[in-house]
């Protein structure tokens, strides 16, 4: 009887109804249901994400979705943002596109993260793909603005290309020209990242004068703050703004022009840029700010005062990431000055200015973020850097937060106590992860024991992403959370007494999970090796720069180790530093 | 799975090895320079204990002076990259070049600040890509070795690595290649 039903529906209908299915996870369940229907869907199949570019081989997913035209690609490990991957490592995306050109002739869409990407690589995608729309390099590596000259001059209905924090060799700005003068597709171009002193400028204003479409656009430092305006008048329809360099001598004509530039542009919701701010130019912006919803200072150094004066004209703002000067001025005041103006605010982000500086000129503690949390009720992602915290604070937060999802706190010193009562802050984690039911993201830091691990492991059902640096004093840690943690995909974990026991006794978690990190702490080579053997679905490698991790013994510990499921097997792009403890790949002197 | 069965964990109690196997008392492991990598460890083999290790991984944990933690705090190089004033190439500290290799299928980077002169550079690229460049002459460039080692300078112009002074070298290297002999040709080497 169910049978019948399941089949009573024409391919084409189901096709149909396929198509309202957007989210992987939907499409994913869709495809398990019955045969017929994992055809179907995986014939109409438009965009996959692919979160570790080595779980999966392009030859499997093109033979499974042969009709993609969007994909999005991550390749080096988190920590890579931090140097904790040496160069070399891998993430190369050519063998991707060089498959994809066969087989995709209409994709359209290429979204990377983490991955090396090369002139080559461009080309080729310029070449290969006449539909081709969006390019996405979002901390990539490898190619030069010769590439995306190539992208530039090829791609004739371009609408993204948005390369932030990626690292681009500038040969010259002339990159910009290659755009040909029909194209006028362009909706969002980043280009924040490039260094050049000679972007082109002539370049981008013709192609923002000929892009009516264009809603998102950051420039890079090199552009300066006088020719803000000009860009502005050229595209009043923007939504998202990135400012070059916004340092110039205060002159009041180029202050009202630049005022009226801002003030011309209706729609804009959302600013960045700021390198080297001269204050005496922020108020330029004071006629936008009460529609901004998001606001981006983190590179702005500018002192408290002048960042609280321009924030408290922003009561619109759902999302603030700035960066906090280690001044004379209590910035705790200005966040609260913050909380009590921004109801909205969603999101928060404090970076440190001086993060190796030795002696703390305490200008910013937790009292600020506890101020914010009290009074922006909608808060849901944080990310704060400071010196001092407390199990009392911490836990103030978690109760008046319940609906944060993304919690990262970076104590500048490892291994800090709680500063009031010497204590670890196990309780005021504890805390965060049992009111907090909705936590997908934890970043710890301060001095932490076990403990710890046993409250995440308890309550951290929702958690899919932990990262640990410095915490815990054995096995126990580890296994509390591989064992108790059921959401868990990620952990990346660096400088902890965390060995063998753990890993092994919860092998089979770590083919639920995407991936996980382990450097300086104390997994034994020989388990290493005992892991590769027995678990055929899992990658596991070591790093090692100095030496082979054989010419050791093998209860030594291993420098690094990067374990991630895959259904490719071992990958052949391994520098000599990087050994697969895959039975079946010789391991290399 | 299977595994969660078997496992016979009560709140402090870990077995070492996988579920399944054996736990037997630990033993020392003797150093095994030559051992083969591909030598199967035996099923019931456990791990020894990781006295050793974490005795490393405590020294490594240990109070670091600032500033000497790798990766710490855990802030983007982009980021920290950023918060510079716009300084002119070399004030910051380092200068990162990219070494490739012919027939090696990754990039390497290197800081030539660290090195004093080209002995020291030349040795530490012999190490990393595991070759040799034998000697160089004014005359014969490095006539003779399979690998020569060579750089773009700021001209676009690819150059025999040793012809110019050292700190004329560190400020127009953009890039380095290790070059097959037999391609250095031409690199103004020949007599």
């Amino acid at each position: 009887m169910q049978k019948e039903m399941a089949y009573s529906f024409p391919d084409e209908v189901l096709k149909h109804v396929f198509s309202f299915i957007q989210s992987d996870k939907d499409r994913n369940a869709v495809s398990l249901v019955c045969k017929s229907w994992y055809e179907i869907e995986r014939w109409c199949r438009r965009k996959v994400f692919i979160g570790n570019c080595y779980a999966v081989s392009p030859r499997m997913v093109i033979r499974r979705f042969p009709e993609v035209r969007s994909i999005e690609l991550k390749g080096k490990p988190h920590f890579a943002d931090f140097n904790l991957v040496p160069d070399g490592w891998g993430g190369y995306v050519l063998q991707w596109i060089a498959e994809m050109a066969g087989a995709y002739p209409w994709l359209g869409e290429i979204r990377l993260k983490r991955m090396v990407v090369t002139d080559e690589s461009l080309e080729l995608i310029a070449k290969s793909f006449k539909n081709f729309k969006v390019l996405v390099l979002f901390s990539c590596e490898g190619f030069s603005t010769d590439g995306l000259a190539a992208i530039a001059a090829s791609c004739k209905n371009l609408r993204e290309l948005d390369l932030r924090e990626s690292e681009v060799d500038d040969l010259s700005g002339h990159w910009l020209a290659q755009f040909p003068e029909t194209c006028t597709s362009l909706v969002s171009l980043n280009i924040s990242c490039l260094g050049s002193d000679e972007v082109s400028f002539s370049a981008l204003e013709r192609l923002v004068d000929r892009c009516p479409n264009l809603r998102s656009l950051q420039l890079n430092r090199a552009v300066t703050l006088d020719k803000i305006a000009n860009i502005l008048r050229r595209a009043p329809q923007l939504v998202d703004f990135g400012t070059g360099n916004y340092a110039a001598e205060l002159q009041p004509d180029v202050f009202s022009n630049l005022a009226g530039a801002f003030s011309s542009c209706k729609e804009l919701k959302s600013l960045s840029g700021f390198w080297d701010v001269v204050p005496a130019y922020l108020p330029a912006l004071y006629s936008i700010c009460p529609r901004l919803t998001s606001l981006n200072l983190s590179y702005a150094t500018i002192q408290s005062p002048d960042l609280i004066k321009l924030v408290s004209h922003c009561p619109r703002l759902q999302r603030l990431l700035f960066l906090i000067q280690v001044l004379d001025y209590v910035e705790d005041s200005g966040l609260e000055e913050l909380a009590s103006s921004c109801k909205d605010l969603q999101e928060l982000r404090v970076f440190p200015s001086d993060p190796f500086g030795v002696e703390p000129n305490v200008s910013l503690t937790e009292q600020g973020l506890v101020a914010v949390s009290l009074g922006c009720p909608k808060l849901q992602s944080v990310l704060y850097f400071c010196r001092r915290m407390s199990n009392a604070a911490l836990v103030t937060i978690a109760q008046n937060c319940p609906n944060l999802t993304r919690f990262r706190l970076c104590i500048i010193e490892p291994k800090t106590p709680d500063y009031l009562t010497l204590e670890p802050l196990d309780a005021g984690f504890g805390a965060i992860v049992e009111h907090c039911k909705d936590l997908r993201r934890l970043s710890l830091s301060g001095l932490l024991t076990d403990h710890v691990f046993e409250y995440i492991g308890t309550y951290g059902k929702k958690l899919e992403m932990l990262s640990v640096a410095f915490a815990g004093d054995s096995d126990l840690g580890l296994h509390h959370v591989l064992s108790g943690c059921e959401s868990l995909r990620k952990l990346e974990i660096r400088d902890c007494p965390f060995g063998d026991k753990a890993l092994l006794a919860n092998a089979a978690k770590l083919e639920t999970m995407r991936s996980l990190w382990m450097s300086s702490c104390a997994v034994s080579f020989g388990a290493c090796k005992l892991l590769g053997q027995k678990m055929p679905k899992l990658n596991v490698e070591v790093i090692d720069e100095t030496e082979p991790p054989d010419s050791r013994p093998e209860s030594y510990p291993v420098d690094k180790l990067y374990i991630y499921r895959s259904v490719a097997g071992p990958r052949f792009d391994m520098p000599p530093f990087v050994w697969s403890m895959d039975e079946a790949v010789k391991i290399l002197h | 799975m299977a595994f969660a069965k078997d496992l016979n964990l009560d709140a402090t109690e870990l077995r070492l090895g996988l579920p399944g196997t054996s736990d037997e008392s630990a033993k020392n492991q003797t150093p095994a320079t030559l051992r083969s990598n591909n030598k199967r460890a035996l099923p019931e083999e456990s791990m020894s204990s990781n006295a050793t290790a974490s005795k490393n991984c405590n020294q490594e944990t240990a109070p670091l002076p600032k500033a000497q933690v790798i990766g710490w705090p855990p802030i983007r190089s982009y980021r920290k990259n950023n918060l510079q004033p716009k300084k002119s190439e070399g004030e910051i500290s380092g200068i990162y070049v990219k070494v490739s290799m012919d027939g090696a299928p990754y990039l390497r980077k290197i800081d030539l600040k660290v090195f004093k002169g080209y002995p020291e550079l030349l040795k530490a690229l012999e190490d990393m890509f595991k070759f040799k460049a034998g000697e160089y002459s004014e005359r014969e460039g490095y006539n003779g070795s399979e690998f020569v080692p060579t750089y773009e300078d700021k001209d676009g112009d690819w150059m025999l690595v040793g012809d110019v002074p050292w700190e004329m070298f560190t400020n127009s290297c953009k890039k380095l290649r290790i070059m097959k002999g037999s391609e250095a040709r031409g690199l103004g080497c020949v007599v």
